[in-house]
């Protein structure tokens, strides 16, 4: 069976029609992506009218060859329908902001966080939308983003710094 | 259906209710740092509380004080040397992690994995699940003020830890689980020795639990503290014990059942009030539950090979590596290239002892993931933290935090 005769998702195509843009079913892992807009009222009718209750996580991925960099992935469950669904939006790297979906899971907000910290992907109407992992103070940048160099960046340079420089004089 | 709960013959005695209906003196708010270092924290986790008098106004947890990049780290080594780093998560269990990260990668590959390897598996990781609940028992109490369960919940958990130093090698860093199956099989010692830890574990529950289910202290911090409601509990995302304890039954065990838990007769322990004693008493039967999956695992284990037949992507077993050539060239190239993945997404979630331990991992075709999520429980858990502890006493909230079984190395990654 194909994903888009799946009734959740032939579901989502009558009712918002045009804001589908794909629908993949890989291993058994239902997933949808919609356009950005489309975000918070598909999240919306997804909890309130298809019982998908229970958040399960917020992830986030970049391509920065492609002209959306950014993929923000919530994943849902239906406790009644015993049904996954991964709901996917596209976000280019100037716009960097998608819907906070807050609103409708109370554990998105933690979770939003986590991606903005990592990713640097805002969030249009979170409440407390600061870094959650790193310090609040960290400049260099989000880590999990492709151009973020494994070893880091920034402060450990200055260890470079600290051995090469003689040791300060013992003043007792 | 699951065991019935029975109310404690005591009496509530309303002590930590919450009582949003009293008026607040109104003095001047206060703000009070809680950690980092904090012996209830478990770890390094600063929450900075709000207090009106002695209630909580808000409580913001401050994490991060543990954070190692770990999903940058995996997108830098083939899916074998990711396993390694699942054991530095939730560092007291990490025969689970393994478990959860290795039945991600197979599903990703669609690898079945032998019948035999399936029992090892649950086993084992039932065992590991019941020293978590140990562990978590022991501290809980150990927090709230009664000192003797935790000596009794470490003496049966050291048993159990040095059974797995017995089966790899290692008492907490594990790495026991090997993509298609596991590491080595048990010896007929171990499996003896199981069965007789099995066989007096019962008793030494409830040992334990008559320390504490009738005891007047400890009702008196745990009814009613915490409360959270199946609604809510689900829309933060909690999950395991601590959202069975609101009375619903997800258990993913039972929903999407994985190892040998389908061949099994157990069930799932779901509260009624949701409060932090719900949630005792689960576990407390989760322990019970545990021990009855593990002795018809034992019971019934099928003989068979404990590695999958898929030279391309499971590792030769160590004798023939040193024997045979070709074992050795398939070693060296599976260590030093990795495998390729077909290309895909997907998310895979395991029942760990303190929820829903997910990995969602996106592969791009190559030999490392292309972007690796962990779902940590502890993360969304604390998520919550603040719901939870709003309106209760300053005393609450290392019972509110100990509730949860967060360890902090898995939050903050």
């Amino acid at each position: 069976m194909s994903a888009t005769q799946h009734p959740v998702i032939e579901h989502l195509m009558q009712r918002f029609p045009g804001d589908i843009v794909s629908a993949s079913d890989f291993r058994g892992d239902l997933s949808v992506t919609v356009r950005k807009e489309a975000l918070l009222p598909i999240g919306r009718h997804l909890k309130e009218a298809l019982q998908f209750d229970y958040i399960v996580h917020v992830a986030s991925a970049d391509y920065p060859t492609e002209r959306e960099r950014f993929e923000v992935i919530y994943e849902v469950y239906s406790i009644r329908r015993r049904q996954r669904l991964r709901l996917k939006t596209r976000v280019s790297e100037a716009d960097g902001a998608v819907d906070s979906l807050c609103g409708i899971w109370y554990g998105a907000n933690f979770m939003e966080r986590e991606v903005y910290d990592m990713m640097g992907i805002r969030f249009h109407g979170h409440p407390d939308l600061r870094r959650i992992l790193l310090p609040d103070e960290y400049e260099e940048g989000f880590p999990l983003r492709k151009d973020f160099p494994l070893q880091g960046k920034g402060w450990r340079d200055t260890f470079d710094d600290f051995m090469t420089q003689p040791a300060p004089e013992r003043t007792s | 259906m699951g065991p019935v709960k029975e109310e404690p013959t005591i009496a509530r005695t309303g002590a930590g209710v919450r009582r949003p209906d009293l008026p607040l003196l109104r003095t001047e708010e206060m703000m009070l740092n809680m950690g980092p270092q904090h012996p209830a924290t478990h770890g390094v986790l600063k929450m900075i509380l709000d207090l009106e008098g002695e209630r909580i106004v808000k409580a913001t947890p401050v994490l991060g004080y543990l954070h190692r990049g770990v999903e940058k780290l995996a997108e830098h080594g083939t899916y074998h040397q990711f396993i390694p780093h699942t054991d530095r998560l939730d560092y007291v269990c990490a025969m689970y992690n393994n478990f959860a990260y290795v039945r991600a990668v197979e599903k990703l590959l669609g690898l079945t994995v032998p019948p035999r390897a399936e029992y090892l598996r649950t086993i084992v990781a039932e065992t590991q699940r019941i020293i978590g609940h140990l562990f978590w028992l022991g501290t809980q109490a150990l927090d709230i003020g009664a000192m003797t369960v935790f000596f009794y919940t470490f003496r049966d958990r050291e048993i159990l830890l040095d059974w797995f130093d017995e089966l790899c090698g290692a008492r907490l860093t594990t790495s026991w689980y090997r993509i298609g199956g596991v590491e080595r099989d048990f010896t007929p010692e171990l499996i003896a020795k199981l069965a007789k830890f099995m066989d007096e574990f019962q008793g030494k529950i409830d040992e334990c639990n008559t320390l504490l289910d009738k005891n007047r202290i400890w009702l008196a911090r745990t009814k009613d503290i915490a409360v959270i409601s199946a609604e809510d509990a689900l829309s933060f995302g909690l999950s395991g014990p601590t959202l069975r304890g609101s009375g619903v039954d997800y258990d993913l065990r039972k929903y999407e059942p994985y190892g040998a838990y389908g061949d099994v007769e157990w069930s799932v322990p779901v509260g009624r009030n949701g409060d932090t004693y719900d949630r005792y008493w689960i576990r407390i039967e989760e322990l019970r539950e545990s021990c009855k999956i593990i002795k018809q695992c034992l019971a019934k284990l099928p003989d068979g090979p404990y590695l999958a037949d898929a030279p391309t992507v499971v590792l030769p077993s160590k004798d023939k590596v040193f024997t045979t050539l070709e074992s050795m060239i398939l070693q060296f190239k599976l260590f030093t290239q990795g495998f390729k993945a077909p290309k895909g997404d997907i998310y895979c979630g395991t029942e760990a002892h303190k929820g829903e331990l997910g990995f969602y991992i996106i592969s791009d075709g190559g030999s490392h993931p292309y972007r690796l999520k962990i779902r940590a429980p502890s993360f969304i858990h604390l998520g919550a933290f603040d719901h939870m502890a709003k309106g209760y006493m300053i005393a609450d909230i290392v019972t509110i935090f100990g509730t949860y079984d967060v360890v902090m190395g898995e939050c903050d990654r």
